[in-house]
């Protein structure tokens, strides 16, 4: 006589367990299914695309009635289990129906956990775990309105989707700072940003929920920074809690979820367990896949098969919102040793990262193209060793298997039709073509005759290699200087590309330059922080964790790990106020050195990092503000006291050069900028050896630049010579705005006038009156946004967590 | 305050170290850095560059690397060791996490930086 089976829950995890067991001894047990839902079995998984419309309840049906009934199973919907009683082997239902068992299968699931914020059971609060909950989401979405998702993880991000496409006006809520940031690292964080806001979905991260509010239902979520948004309904998606309240009560072994072994039999022989309800072996799973395979145990287990084992699961992720196509797996938190491969097409918006130890593939992220997502999962899973596939692993399975191709041999396996250049749609056969056809030997000719490369240059590696392959080693590629070894662009292509593409975060830029690295280096980051800065006044927001630990916390690091600080001095000038502060800074502060510097200022030396804010709080208060000795920026402007008091001063030198410092400071450059005003040609302010220097004269102003007296000594050349000090100021600007738009990263002024030519600087500041306007005003319009002085911020409290250690231990000591 | 469990003691929140950055913890031994990487993985190095003793949470943190501000040697974070043609090793220190709270090893904390 077949045994009695009872299975509490009919989620898909007993359902597939059902199908396994059917299949293997189907004669064996009579089976009972209490299910709380009251329903036939439904594909969970599928929940988002009925809620955004391309799927119905009845496409998700796993198990329709006449399946039950064709297999003899009893399916009791809408009651839920309240107690087993192990003794007499019991079930009994809300409503009083029982049913005894021989074998019992526990699958309860799991319930969304909500955040206990003041207004979270207000109507109109609601959680996406079951089908309820879909139904009352598009109840909702019938009026449009205005919905929030809090979390934007894998089932906040498809609930916005769903939300978004029954036209309701979303707004996602992420406590971290990037999306999905389990499953992804901030790179594809970015990608899948872009892709949910390009739906007109907001998101908004590193947001805190403070309190839902509404009267008799919601109307508004606050968060803590005091932001207010309008909500008809609130969706959490948080996370989900295994439920395990039942078999707690009746006694059986948990942790976070209910206790299984491999054989997913809990504390009681009698009694497994599966799905997101168990935990085995510390973990809790909330995907598909481990579910599945679960399942095939638990039903090879009831089929008496005693060898039948689940070791566990390693997971992988895709995220179901039609257009976006995501697949991350494995663990990359936990790498230690690792190597990462990076590949990104910007033309077609992927990216591809794999991370490997010891040869072996740890994790993978993909976004865009995730048809290759099953095969490094495989490879991921069965621990393979990809040292042989190491070169094109990146590119996928179809490179795979064979020879190892060398990167020129993947570019000469492309088909002829395989397109090149994608902004101005050119394929391989074409530039081959082109090539053979007009005896073509270098770059800028297949640029000149067929276009490609020739905009965003980001294929130029590729046209190189075809060149490479037409002409053979009679082809030498032009030597370019690579920013570091993170790309193949060199800066001056980078901040072309920045502008022309409208690049405007460092990710934007890693991503549509193809960037090798999935976070660049420290030779990179602070150049491609400072272009932004310089192309996108005002909507550049600067990355601290960008920038050389003195611009990040304004102060120059010493070889002991103390800073220098060195306050303004306006054109030098001074006064017994100013000087007064700071030896009371020095005597309170028990500062070690005071050094006149070379700028014409004073140095103090020896500041300890944590006190930092208090010293910048009482030079503040004497009115001396950041000097900015510490950036790649407006330094000091020297001047002479000229006219005012020296008896061969010829002009008011000092005036002008606290004029022009007044005006300039905050200014972020690619170098240090230094400066200098003389009143006479005897020029005691050393005007001739400066970045800009102003020699006046009985007739004017002699203004000079791209002068060195550093590794390099070398005298200003004359730039062009004026009448009033309001032309000197406009001239000089546009010099340096100039110098700011097409400098590279740490390149000097006079290496720079090298490079570009000091006629062409000449030709843009001196002679066109027009562009010299424009570049006046485009430093004007930037210095907005600059001049905030840094000292009164951080006095104020602005990146305390810098000053401040994390923590002090002094128990290490008493050990001693 | 401090609060022991165990072996590990307890020096602060997650969240209280930036992404690509770090921390500092002052202990009678020096400053040990806590590092927070892009993808959130956090470890603890003694603040010391093997080259000069140059504090190393005050670098650049790119991947799992930080280049040192004195002169930019990198050093990795996973295992302190110097990477490129450098060679030379800062003492690492066992980290773990436990409810939103970053734990050091107190062993490794009271042993110090070593030689």
């Amino acid at each position: 006589m077949a045994r009695k089976l009872v299975i509490i829950g009919n989620g898909m995890a007993p359902g597939r367990m059902l199908e396994h067991l059917l299949e293997a001894a189907p004669q064996d047990y009579q089976v009972t299914i209490f299910n709380a839902e009251p329903r036939v079995n439904y594909n969970r998984i599928m929940l988002s695309p009925v809620l955004s419309g391309e799927k119905t309840y009845e496409d998700i049906i796993t198990h329709d009635d006449a399946w039950y009934q064709r297999h003899g199973i009893t399916l009791h919907r809408g009651k839920r289990i309240v107690a087993i009683d192990r003794g007499r082997r019991k079930v009994e239902a809300e409503d009083g129906t029982q049913a005894s068992y021989d074998r019992l299968v526990i699958a309860t699931g799991s319930a969304p956990i909500v955040i206990p914020v003041p207004g979270h059971d207000l109507p109109g609060v609601l959680t996406y775990r079951d089908l309820d909950d879909v139904d009352r989401m598009l109840a909702a979405a019938q009026g449009g309105g205005h919905a929030v998702v809090i979390g934007g993880g894998l089932l906040g991000l498809e609930a916005a989707a769903g939300l978004a496409q029954r036209g309701m006006k979303v707004t996602v809520l992420h406590l971290m700072p990037t999306l999905m940031e389990r499953q992804l690292d901030p790179a594809a964080g970015h990608l899948l940003r872009e892709a949910v806001e390009a739906r007109g979905i907001r998101v908004i991260t590193k947001a805190n929920t403070k309190a839902i509010v509404g009267s008799g239902k919601v109307e508004a979520v606050q968060l803590d920074d005091g932001t207010e948004l309008a909500a008809d309904i609130v969706v959490m998606a948080v996370g989900i809690r295994p439920s395990t309240a039942l078999a707690k009560s009746a006694g059986l072994g948990i942790n976070r979820g209910i206790l299984v072994d491999d054989q997913l039999v809990t504390s009681d022989p009698a009694i497994q367990a599966l799905g997101e309800c168990v935990e085995h072996r510390g973990l809790c799973y909330g995907l598909v896949a481990p579910l599945y395979e679960m399942a095939r145990i638990a039903a090879l287990h009831l089929a008496g098969d005693a060898t039948a084992s689940y070791p566990g699961s390693v997971t992988s992720t895709k995220l179901k919102v039609t257009g976006i196509d995501l697949f991350s797996a494995g663990d990359f938190a936990d790498a230690r040793d690792r190597e990462e491969i990076v590949l990104r097409d910007a033309a077609r918006g992927v990216y591809r990262r794999l991370v490997l130890q010891e040869n072996r593939i740890i994790g993978a992220v993909m976004y865009g193209d995730t048809a290759d997502g099953p095969w490094f999962f495989d490879l991921l899973r069965r621990r393979e060793d990809v040292a042989p596939l190491r070169e094109t692993l990146i590119f996928g399975q179809s490179y795979a298997g064979g020879a190892p191709l060398d990167p020129m041999a993947a570019v000469a396996a492309l088909p002829d039709d395989a397109e090149i250049c994608g902004c101005n749609g050119i394929c391989k056969s074409r530039i081959v073509g082109t090539i053979a056809e007009k005896k073509l030997a270098s770059l800028d000719e297949v640029r000149a005759h067929t276009k490609a490369s020739s905009s965003c240059g980001s294929c130029t590696g590729l046209v190189e290699k075809l060149l490479s392959l037409s002409l053979g080693d009679s082809y030498k590629p032009a030597l370019l200087q690579p920013m570091c070894s993170c790309t193949d662009l060199g800066h001056d292509e980078v901040r072309r590309l920045i502008v022309a593409q409208e690049l405007k975060s460092i990710q934007a830029v890693m991503q549509a330059l193809e960037w090798k690295t999935s976070c660049g280096c420290a030779k990179c980051r602070p150049a491609l922080n400072y272009y932004l800065i310089a192309t996108w006044p005002g909507q550049y927001a600067d990355d601290g964790q960008s920038r050389f630990i003195n611009e990040r916390v304004h102060a120059n690091i010493q070889k002991d790990g103390t800073y220098s600080v060195v306050p303004r001095m306006w054109g030098g000038v001074t006064s017994a106020k100013e000087l007064r502060a700071l030896a009371d800074v020095v005597d309170k502060f028990a500062i070690p050195t005071v050094k006149v510097t070379g700028g014409q200022r004073i140095d103090l030396l020896g500041v300890k990092k944590t006190d930092l804010p208090a010293v910048w709080a009482d030079l503040g208060e004497a009115g001396l503000v950041s000097g900015h000795a510490y950036g790649k920026a407006l330094r000091t402007v020297k001047t002479c006291v000229g006219s005012e008091w020296c008896r061969f001063g010829t002009q008011d030198s000092t005036g002008l050069g606290i004029r022009i410092e007044k005006f300039m400071w905050g200014s972020w450059t690619p170098a240090k900028v230094k400066m200098a005003v003389s009143g006479c040609p005897r020029n005691c302010a050393e005007a001739t050896c400066k970045d800009v220097g102003v020699i006046c004269v009985e007739s004017g102003y002699e203004i000079h630049f791209a002068g060195a007296a550093g590794l390099d000594i070398k005298g200003t050349e004359i730039l062009t010579r004026v009448r009033s000090e309001d032309e000197a100021l406009e001239l000089i600007v546009a010099l340096v705005q100039l110098y700011r738009e097409q400098g590279r990263y740490l390149e000097r002024i006079y290496k720079w006038a090298r490079r570009v030519g000091i006629d062409t600087i000449k030709a843009q500041v001196c002679d066109d009156s027009e562009k010299r306007k424009a570049l006046f005003d485009r430093f004007v319009f930037s210095q907005k946004f600059a001049q905030a002085d840094p000292w009164a911020e951080r006095a104020k409290g602005r990146d305390a967590h810098e000053f401040a250690p994390l923590s002090e231990l002094r128990f290490a000591e008493a050990a001693e | 305050m401090n609060a022991m469990v165990g072996e590990w003691v307890d020096v602060g929140a997650v969240e209280d170290v930036p992404l690509r950055g770090a921390r500092t913890v002052a202990t009678g031994h020096g400053n040990i850095a806590v590092f927070k990487a892009a993808d959130g993985t956090l470890f603890a190095l003694w603040d010391r560059c093997p080259h000069r003793g140059g504090p190393l949470s005050q670098g650049i943190i790119h991947g799992h690397a930080v280049t040192c501000p004195l002169h930019n040697w990198v050093i990795s974070l996973a295992t302190g060791n110097a990477e490129g043609a450098d060679s030379g090793c800062v003492r690492k220190l066992p980290l773990k996490v436990e409810e939103g709270r970053i734990c050091l090893d107190a062993h490794a904390v009271a042993a110090g930086p070593g030689a």
